[in-house]
């Protein structure tokens, strides 16, 4: 018998349970050489697979597996021995691939598992940085909000815009049940709540400042969550509603411009408001950090932008201010100015009208003074002649300073004599002198030129007051007067470090000394003495004299002169000098001197200058007025003509300098005139010249003429050469050289 | 400019005549330098002004020597106002007639006087004409395009 493998079956074999296993191994087999084939599809799909090997490995392990159950299948009957070693080379090759296969997957499944915790890791990490992104996008919406709240309040500057936008813009950044803003009161000891969001609170509550509370927010620049129960943060009782939380902020108010963002000076601000935010109730929501940085932020923006505002409506007071005090000056100004003007045109008219009288009283005076009187009488007119001498000299004085300090004074120059100038003042100072029994020495330096340029008469007045002076002051002695041309150095006077004079050619300084042996001047007193109207007391005097304006008024001449005056004394008892130098010019010789001036020959013509000078025709025949008229305006004088003499009279003032009366006229006596002018003006050298005219040639009418005072008498019918001649001779001599 | 030079001659003799005989004297020419830029009709105004004067002297002395019982200071001072104005202007023969006129009223001769002043009037009157023949003359001689000789 052949050696048989199979098996002798325990119990007979079953048809249905070989059928099952025969079907069973079949689709075992279908299944394993399937599976290999999905995984190649699905692997070859997939881009990434890192085990291909292990794929492989894997199929083949399947393979074999399949393999040999597929093998199997034909074990089930009685088969050869070529399939049984099929199958056993199957089976052996199966469990060396599987084996392989199961030492392989020791390896990889761990790794497998690994990637799986990093794919877990990597969610993870992705929903924080989720998280982180939701956190910075709130955070930059808030940053947002701060920026556009920030340009809300500082684009205005008025605080209660700012204040309002504030509240409104916080309210609705960070959803705020109610915000409020604590302004503190002006005597600083309450908080009074001045704006709020949702008026849950009613305005104008006012808080006491010093709560721990408040202390405790105050003391911080950080946002500080407070308790709902505050009073700051007084919510109406709403039933069991959860309050929100409360945060409150100090808001520095500032008064200076300079402070920096981050560096709040501590000590210089006091005073603050503060900002009280409230959650919305029953939210549950949290104050966050960046929530209370936002705050800080808007807070301290704000008390920048109160600042500026603060600033600017003070700037703008102070310019108001300003404007309103301009024009006030403005006003004052013109009211000034026009005080100035009234006193001129006062001045002015007082200028006549107080002279006039006083020299009526003083003429009629000295005319008095002429008859016969008895003694008491004769006392009695001196007196009077004295008192309106000394009130006509107070009135010129004043008058004269009013005009100096207008600067409307000039000085009128001429050529003039010095030497007989120095002279006429001591022959005036003489008689005073002798019944005083004073000396007066009169020293002209050689060198002293014997006519020079300036105002004679305002000379004369510095050098009669400043002689005068030393005569009243002196009881014992005398005065000495010295005058001498000076050199540039000897012209400084210590006390007076702003006085240059300057050389030129043709100017020169004079520098007169008068010295007393008088009572002397206390050194302290000397800078009054020039001031106005102070008089210094002299120590045992009974002398009266004097306004105290007469060395204030020689002061300003000689500074008009471009000189300087100044007094020096070693004390009261020592006696006294004034020592005034002033600017005088050189006459050219040639055209300026005073030698006699000899009638030329008809033929040469003198090239004088008449032009703008202002002379007055008298004329009562229209005709003959023209003429004369015309020929003057021809010569190029200022010429008024007149037809009365009243006209005359009136009109002549001291600015015309030739006045022309036709002495032909019937109705009206000429002469008079000339005798009314002179009565007018009486001082010479205001006085026109009187110049008669007339077609008479007897020589009664010369005569009269001369009685009267009149200058010069000219023949009718007169020619431009005549009248030419005539303008010179006058204005040249101060009378007709001949008869004309 | 034939009719320039014409009336150029006819001016300049026009005037020697008048000095010649009489009617004016150099006071006139003398009132002739006194016309310049400044004063363009200088001479002119005088005139009329004279003209104006004169005439109403010359009623005012007719109205004098008419009344009942004549007034001589009154009259002389009228003449005397006339020979001012007369002699002015270089009116000779009329001043000359103002001094005879004044005689008369001195003596207090009303023939005399009346008679000196129709001579007066007539006297005026030549003057009168003669002057404004002269200003005519002038005033010719620019339009012509000329100038106005000076004389003397």
């Amino acid at each position: 018998m052949e050696y048989c493998n199979c098996f002798e079956s325990p119990w007979p074999a079953d048809e249905l349970l070989m059928k099952y296993q025969y079907i069973s191994d079949f689709f075992i087999a279908l299944a394993y050489f399937s599976i290999p084939l999905e995984l190649i599809y699905f692997v070859k799909k997939s881009a990434v697979f890192p085990y291909r090997w292990v794929l492989v490995q894997f199929g083949a392990f399947i393979v074999l597996c399949g393999a040999t159950h597929l093998i199997n299948l034909w074990t089930f009957n009685m088969h050869t021995r070529t399939v049984a070693v099929v199958m056993t080379t199957a089976k052996v090759l199966t469990a060396a691939v599987s084996c392989a296969t199961a030492l392989m997957l020791v390896h990889i499944i761990p790794d497998l598992l690994s990637v799986k915790t990093r794919e877990l890791f990597l969610k993870n990490k992705a929903a924080e940085l989720d998280r982180e992104m939701g956190l910075i996008r709130t955070q930059e919406e808030t940053g947002r909000h701060v920026r556009m709240l920030t340009h809300e309040i500082r684009s205005t500057l008025d605080r209660h815009t700012i204040l309002k936008t504030t509240l409104v813009e916080l309210g609705r950044t960070l959803a705020l049940e109610e915000c409020a803003l604590w302004m503190p009161s002006q005597t600083g000891l309450e908080l009074n709540l001045s704006y709020t969001l949702h008026h849950i609170m009613p305005v104008g509550l006012s808080v006491p400042i010093q709560l721990p509370v408040i202390n405790q927010v105050f003391n911080t620049s950080h946002a500080v969550k407070i308790s709902p129960s505050s009073p700051v943060a007084w919510l109406r009782s709403s039933g069991n509603n959860m309050p929100g939380e409360v945060v409150a902020v100090r808001v520095p108010l500032l008064h200076l411009s300079n402070f920096q963002i981050h560096d709040w000076p501590e000590l210089s601000t006091k005073r603050y408001a503060l900002l009280v935010l409230t959650l919305p109730s029953n939210s549950a929501r949290q104050w966050h950090v960046h929530e209370l940085e936002l705050v800080e932020v808007v807070a301290d923006q704000v008390a920048v932008a109160l600042s500026h505002a603060a600033i600017l409506e003070e700037s703008m007071k102070a310019r108001d201010l300003l404007m309103k005090q301009n024009l006030a000056l403005d006003v004052a100004r013109r009211e000034a100015e026009t005080a100035v003007h009234a006193r001129n045109d006062f001045l002015a008219v007082m200028n006549h009208e107080m002279r006039t009288p006083i020299h009526a009283i003083i003429a009629l005076s000295s005319l008095l003074q002429e008859t016969e009187l008895s003694p008491e009488q004769r006392l009695m007119v001196e007196t009077i002649l004295k008192s309106s001498n000394l009130l006509a000299t107070l009135i010129n004085d004043v008058l004269d300073l009013s005009r100096l300090e207008d600067g409307s004074l000039q000085l009128e120059i001429g050529t003039f004599n010095l030497h007989s100038l120095f002279r006429e003042v001591l022959n005036l100072i003489k008689p005073i002198a002798a019944v005083k029994k004073l000396y007066v020495t009169l020293i002209l330096s050689p060198d002293l030129i014997e006519h020079a340029v300036g105002d004679e008469k305002r000379l004369m007045q510095v050098l009669l007051n400043v002689v005068g002076n030393a005569i009243k002051f002196t009881k014992e002695g005398g005065v000495t007067v010295s005058a001498f041309v000076t050199k540039s150095d000897s012209l400084r006077d210590p006390r007076a470090p702003d006085f240059f004079p300057a050389h030129s050619d043709n100017h020169f300084y004079l520098r007169v000394e008068v010295k007393d042996t008088g009572s002397g001047i206390n050194p302290q007193e000397i800078p009054k003495l020039f001031m106005k109207f102070v008089q210094s007391q002299p120590l045992a005097t009974k002398n009266p004299g004097g306004s105290g304006l007469g060395l204030a008024i020689c002061k300003r001449f000689v500074n008009l002169m471009e000189g300087h005056i100044w007094i020096e004394s070693d004390g009261p008892g020592r006696g006294s000098t004034v020592i005034f130098i002033v600017k005088l010019g050189i006459p050219a010789r040639l055209n300026e001197s005073k030698l006699p001036f000899l009638h030329k020959a008809p033929g040469n013509q003198i090239e004088l200058n008449f032009s703008g000078l202002k002379v007055v025709v008298m004329d009562d025949n229209s005709v003959g007025r023209m003429v004369t008229k015309g020929l003057l305006v021809h010569l190029g004088c200022d010429v008024l003509a007149v037809s009365s003499a009243e006209e005359c009279v009136r009109a002549v003032s001291n600015e015309h300098k030739v006045v022309f009366l036709d002495v032909s006229m019937a109705a009206v006596d000429s002469f008079e005139v000339a005798v009314r002018m002179r009565e007018k003006f009486s001082k010479r050298s205001e006085r026109p010249f009187i110049v008669a005219l007339t077609g008479n040639t007897e020589r009664m009418i010369k005569e009269k003429c001369r009685k009267v005072g009149m200058d010069g008498v000219i023949l009718k019918p007169v020619s431009v050469d005549k009248m030419r001649r005539v303008l010179s001779d006058i204005l040249e001599h101060g009378y007709l050289v001949e008869s004309q | 400019m034939e009719i320039v030079g014409q009336l150029q001659k006819q001016f300049v003799d026009f005037s020697t005549s008048l000095n010649h005989e009489g009617f004016l004297d150099e006071q006139y020419l003398q009132l002739q330098k006194l016309q310049d830029e400044s004063n363009p009709d200088f001479v002119c105004e005088v005139v009329s002004l004279f003209f104006d004067d004169s005439e109403k002297l010359l009623n005012n002395l007719a109205t004098a020597l008419q009344q009942q019982v004549v007034d001589f200071k009154q009259v002389d001072a009228h003449v005397h106002q006339f020979k001012g104005s007369s002699s002015s202007i270089g009116a000779q023969r009329v001043k000359n007639m103002c001094v005879a006129f004044r005689n008369f009223c001195e003596e207090k001769n009303l023939d005399g006087c009346l008679r000196c002043l129709q001579q007066l009037k007539h006297e005026y009157f030549l003057v009168k004409n003669k002057l404004e023949t002269l200003f005519r003359l002038e005033r010719q001689i620019v339009e012509a395009g000329g100038t106005v000789p000076v004389i003397g």
